[in-house]
């Protein structure tokens, strides 16, 4: 409880709702289309090992989180060390020991966390059919298209969230993230099918 | 026995905290602070601001250290109220 409110306290110095927010739902959609994506060249591809599409997927989720936990961790590092020091020339004083430099240090790994695991969580969520198929575990639909079809709720329910955050109809937004997937599917029919 | 029963103090600090979660954090530093703060000057990045702090039994070091870890500067105490253990208050 003490760690949340410190973190609460953290994010509120820096202003750091916002971004978090953004790289959740920038790196969850980049790991939801990603996925996407992975099924359906693999359906159109119609490749029966399942085993091969498992592994790949997985591949591709471990290779989006840590892509996700690097980068975010290595641009926001550089992004809070310049303000800080910015902000240490204007107290003329050192702010290592102050909130601020806790925070300098502290929500770069937040928000590396936040987009490491965004995308893999949404991936490891899209891969359930997979996994279970694997297990022998009897599914009522082909594994693929149970992916597929999660891939598809959970790019709405991202669609969701965003129209909250705007105070849209959220409906609206999220069968517009809807239409992209959509629109990401058909291209990769058009193009690799 | 002295005790300190009030300070007013010359801080520079960030735009953030702002001014109510500074003052809370500085009141956290005693069980029966009343911390009052007024926005002297404002800068691009920074902020002039008196601190007038009340308590039965202010303990100077830990409003200071509290301050320093808010991120604030103490550039002056400009006034201080003192008692010794018989209620008698001095003004310095």
């Amino acid at each position: 409880m003490r760690l949340l409110s410190q973190i609460g306290f953290l994010l509120e110095l820096t202003r750091s709702h916002d971004i978090v927010r953004r790289y959740f739902v920038v790196n969850g959609f980049d790991g939801a289309l990603t996925m996407l994506g992975l099924i359906i060249g693999f359906q159109i591809s119609e490749s029966s090992d399942l085993r091969v599409v498992t592994n790949a997927c997985l591949g591709a989720t471990i290779a989006l989180g840590m892509s996700g936990l690097s980068s975010a961790y290595v641009s926001e590092s550089a992004e809070r060390k310049r303000a800080l020091n910015k902000l240490e020339k204007a107290m003329i004083t050192d702010l290592q020991d102050s909130a601020h430099g806790t925070a300098a240090r502290g929500i770069p790994v937040l928000i590396a966390v936040v987009n490491g695991s965004a995308p893999l969580i949404i991936s490891l969520l899209i891969m359930l059919p997979l996994f279970a198929a694997n297990n022998d575990i009897e599914l009522p639909i082909p594994p693929l298209i149970a992916a597929t079809v999660i891939a598809l709720l959970l790019i709405f329910l991202l669609g969701v969230f965003l129209g909250r955050v705007a105070a849209v109809p959220w409906f609206r937004s999220g069968a517009q993230t809807l239409l992209l997937a959509i629109a990401t599917a058909a291209l990769i029919y058009l193009i690799a099918g | 026995m002295i005790y300190t029963r009030k300070l007013i103090l010359d801080v520079l600090k960030p735009h953030q905290p702002n001014a109510l979660e500074f003052c809370r954090g500085i009141a956290t530093a005693g069980g029966d602070y009343q911390v009052r703060l007024l926005v002297i000057e404002m800068d691009e990045k920074t902020e002039t601001v008196q601190l007038v702090i009340k308590g039965e039994a202010i303990d100077f070091e830990s409003v200071q250290s509290a301050i320093e870890g808010l991120g604030g500067s103490l550039h002056s105490i400009d006034e201080v109220e003192v008692c010794s253990e018989t209620e008698t208050a001095e003004t310095l």
